[in-house]
C-alpha cells in the first residue's frame, strides 16, 4: 500500500512540477495524454465534487475517478489559500477537509498512521476529518460535499 | 525543450526594468515591504498580492538567499516538507512582487527609512537566537546550541566552522522539543538519510562515533513537546532502539482516556514502545533515550548533571536529588527567541519577540497603543512554536489585519510611497538567486545529491552576479 501511494505520490508530484513549470494546468495535461493514447474522457468517469469554506460559500467542481481531492482543488484552481503545501506528501496538513459522517464511514481506505499523525497538527480536528490528498475519488463518490476549515486561525493560538 | 524556452520568456519578462514600468503605471499603489523571506513572509506575500489588488510587495532579506527556515531549518531527510518552495516560488515571480536579498534591516537599511518608502512595514525575519541554560560552564566548546547544530549541517552561512565534537559516544540534548528529535535523528540515523546536507557535515557525521543520545525533559510523557510524526520516526529507524525509562511513565496509562485524541495519541505510542523495549533488543545498535522529570543543573567535563523534578500543576519543581549523564557533547534545544533588528522596533527582550496584538505592533513608547502600518508575523511575532501550518495560518491573519486596516483607513495610504532604493548596494534579484539555485543543482547533481548549497556569501553573490 506504501509502494502503491509512494508511486501515485510521485507520479503526482512529477504532473504538479511540470504544471508549475510551464504554468498549464494539469487538467489540460491530462486530457492532451488521455487523447493521444485515444482514451478520451468518458462522461462517467467524471465525479462531482462541492468544497464548502468555512463562511459557507460552496464551489462547485468536478474531478475524475481515481484522482485525489488534492488533484481536484491543484487542477480545477479551486481558490483555498495554502491548501497542500507539501503536494500530498503527508508533511503536512493543509488539504484538511471535514466529511459528512455518512460520506466519512463510506470511504473505502481508513487512514494510517502517517495521515492521522498529520490531522493530530490540524486546526478543526474532527472525528471524521481526512487528509485531501489521500482520499482517492471513485465513482460512488459523486455529488460528495465536504467543508474546508477555515485556514485563518488566531496568531495568538499558535 | 519547450519548457526552457517557455522559462527564458518568463524571465525574460520579470526583468526589474519591465517590472518597474508595470508598478509605475498602475496608481494609486499601496507598497508593502516584508522583511525576511521565510514562511511567514512569503504565506502573507501570497494573501496581499490576491487580496490587495493595487499593491506591490516588496520583501527584503537578509541573505542572498531566500526561504529561511525551509532551506536552513527543515531535516535534510525531510525533503518533501521542502516543497512548499514551489509555492512560495510562484509568489516570488508575481509581477507585483520584488525580491531584495543581501539586504539587512539594522545595518543596510533602516526601520526608519523603511516606513518612509512603504505604507506597511511588516517584520517576519523569524527567530535567530536561542535561549540559554544559564548554567556555567555553558561557553565550553562542547555544549553547542542545537540551533547552531541544525545550521551547520543544513550550511546557514556562518555556521560551517561551528565543528562539533563527535567523537564521543555519549551525546545528551536539553529539551525534546521537534529540533531535538530532528538533531538525534541526524546523530543517530544511517547517512543515506542525509544526502541533502552539507558536504563538509556528511563527512563529519560519517566520522561519528556517537553511540547513545539522551533526550532530556523538565516535565513528564504528558507534557513532551515532540510531535507524534517526529517520535515515529526515531522508533522506526534502522539499528536504533529507543530506551525509555519505567519509573517516568508510572501512572500514564491510566491518563491516557481522558486525553484529547493529539496528545493521546502520542502517548499511546509512547506507552507501546515502553512495551515493546528489551523485545527485539540486538546488541551493538545505537540507543536513543528519551529521559522525562530532570532540569539541568550543572556541567562538568564529561558529564552533565540534572535535579530529579516532580510535577506540580504542569510545572516542573526540582527536587534534592540529582542524577549525572554522562555527555561527551551537550546540544541545548530548549527554545528560540528573537533578536532586535532595529532600535525602532518594540521589542520585549526577557521573552524575545516584538510586542504585538494580533500581528500589530505596538509602539515603542510603552503606551500598548498601536504603531499604525508596522506589523509582525511568523515566530518573530509569536514565539517560536508550531508547524508550517501555525505559521501559515498566523501569517495569513497578519495579511488580512494589513488589508483591513488599509479598507478602513486605520493607515493612510493617500500618499504615494518609493519603495526600495537598492542605490549602489549588492542587492541579489530573484533572477540572481535563480542563477545561485541553478548552479547549486548543477553542483548537487555531479555528486547525485538534490544540491549542493552554497555556503559563502561572497559565492553566492558571485554566482548572482553582484
Amino acid at each position: 500500500m506504501l509502494v502503491i501511494n509512494t508511486c501515485r505520490n510521485t507520479a503526482r508530484l512529477a504532473l504538479r512540477s511540470a504544471w508549475l513549470r510551464n504554468n498549464v494546468p494539469i487538467s489540460s495535461a491530462i486530457a492532451s495524454r488521455t487523447f493521444s493514447l485515444g482514451l478520451a474522457l468518458k462522461q462517467q468517469d467524471v465525479v462531482n465534487v462541492t468544497f464548502v469554506r468555512a463562511n459557507g460559500t460552496k464551489i462547485k467542481t468536478s474531478g475524475k475517478v481515481g484522482d485525489s481531492l488534492l488533484d481536484v482543488v491543484v487542477n480545477n484552481s479551486v481558490d483555498l489559500d495554502g491548501f497542500g503545501a507539501c503536494e500530498g506528501t503527508l508533511t503536512c496538513s493543509t488539504c484538511h477537509l471535514i466529511f459528512k459522517t455518512n460520506d466519512f464511514e463510506k470511504l473505502p481506505d481508513k487512514p494510517g498512521d502517517e495521515e492521522l499523525d498529520m490531522l493530530d497538527l490540524a486546526y478543526e480536528l474532527t472525528d471524521t476529518s481526512r487528509l485531501g490528498c489521500q482520499i482517492t475519488l471513485s465513482k460512488d463518490m459523486d455529488g460528495l460535499e465536504v467543508h474546508v476549515p477555515s485556514t485563518i486561525n488566531d496568531a495568538r493560538s499558535a | 525543450m519547450t519548457s526552457n524556452l517557455l522559462n527564458i520568456c518568463r524571465r525574460g519578462f520579470h526583468t526589474s526594468s519591465v517590472r518597474q514600468q508595470i508598478i509605475q503605471s498602475e496608481t494609486p499603489t499601496k507598497r508593502i515591504c516584508i522583511v525576511g523571506a521565510g514562511p511567514a513572509g512569503f504565506y502573507a506575500a501570497q494573501y496581499l498580492l490576491k487580496n490587495l489588488g493595487d499593491c506591490v510587495v516588496d520583501i527584503v532579506e537578509k541573505l542572498p538567499v531566500p526561504f529561511g527556515l525551509v532551506r536552513f531549518g527543515v531535516a535534510p531527510d525531510h525533503p518533501e516538507v521542502k516543497n512548499v518552495i514551489n509555492t512560495f516560488t510562484k509568489t516570488a515571480e508575481h509581477p507585483r512582487l520584488r525580491f531584495f536579498g543581501n539586504v539587512s534591516l539594522g545595518t543596510d537599511v533602516s526601520l526608519h527609512d523603511l516606513r518612509n518608502q512603504y505604507h506597511a512595514v511588516l517584520l517576519t525575519y523569524g527567530s535567530d537566537q536561542d535561549r540559554e541554560l544559564q548554567l556555567d560552564n555553558e561557553q565550553q566548546s562542547h555544549v553547542i546550541s542545537a540551533r547552531k547544530f541544525v545550521a551547520w549541517y543544513n550550511g546557514l552561512p556562518g555556521a560551517e566552522h561551528l565543528e562539533p565534537d563527535l567523537s564521543g559516544r555519549d551525546v545528551t540534548i536539553v529539551g525534546q522539543g521537534n529540533v531535538a528529535v530532528d538533531v538525534a535523528r541526524m546523530l543517530l540515523g544511517p547517512p543515506r538519510c542525509t544526502q541533502n546536507t552539507t558536504e563538509y557535515a556528511l563527512e563529519a557525521l560519517s566520522r561519528s562515533q556517537v553511540e547513545r543520545v539522551h533526550l532530556v525533559g523538565r516535565r513528564g510523557p504528558l507534557q513532551a513537546a515532540f510531535t507524534i510524526k517526529e517520535l515515529r520516526e526515531m522508533l522506526k529507524l534502522p539499528n536504533v532502539q529507543t530506551r525509555w525509562r519505567s519509573d517516568d511513565f508510572s501512572g500514564i496509562a491510566t491518563q491516557v482516556e481522558q486525553l484529547q485524541r493529539p496528545r493521546k495519541r502520542l502517548t499511546e505510542l509512547m506507552l507501546k514502545s515502553l512495551n515493546d523495549q528489551g523485545k527485539n533488543s540486538s546488541p551493538g545498535t545505537k540507543q536513543f533515550l528519551p529521559i522525562f522529570l530532570r532540569a539541568p543543573k550543572a556541567i562538568t567535563e564529561g558529564e552533565m548533571e540534572f535535579s530529579v523534578t516532580e510535577l506540580q500543576q504542569d510545572a516542573a519543581v526540582p527536587t534534592h536529588a540529582t542524577e549525572r549523564l554522562p555527555a561527551n557533547l551537550i546540544l541545548r534545544s530548549i527554545g528560540y527567541k528573537s533578536s532586535c533588528a532595529d532600535a525602532d522596533i518594540s521589542f520585549d527582550s526577557r521573552q524575545g519577540y516584538v510586542r504585538n496584538r494580533e500581528g500589530r505592533v505596538l509602539k515603542v513608547d510603552a503606551t500598548d497603543n498601536v504603531d499604525a502600518g508596522l506589523y509582525v508575523a511568523g515566530w518573530l511575532g509569536t514565539g517560536p512554536t508550531g508547524v508550517i501550518l501555525t505559521t501559515m495560518s498566523g501569517a495569513f491573519a497578519v495579511a488580512k489585519n494589513i488589508c483591513d486596516d488599509i479598507a478602513s483607513n486605520a493607515l493612510d495610504t493617500s500618499s504615494s510611497k518609493p519603495g526600495f532604493e537598492a542605490d549602489d548596494k549588492r542587492v541579489v534579484t530573484w533572477d540572481g538567486w535563480r542563477r545561485i539555485d541553478d548552479f547549486e543543482m548543477e553542483t548537487g547533481k555531479a555528486k547525485g545529491k538534490p544540491r549542493e548549497k552554497i555556503v559563502s556569501i561572497a559565492e553566492m553573490l558571485r554566482i548572482a552576479g553582484v
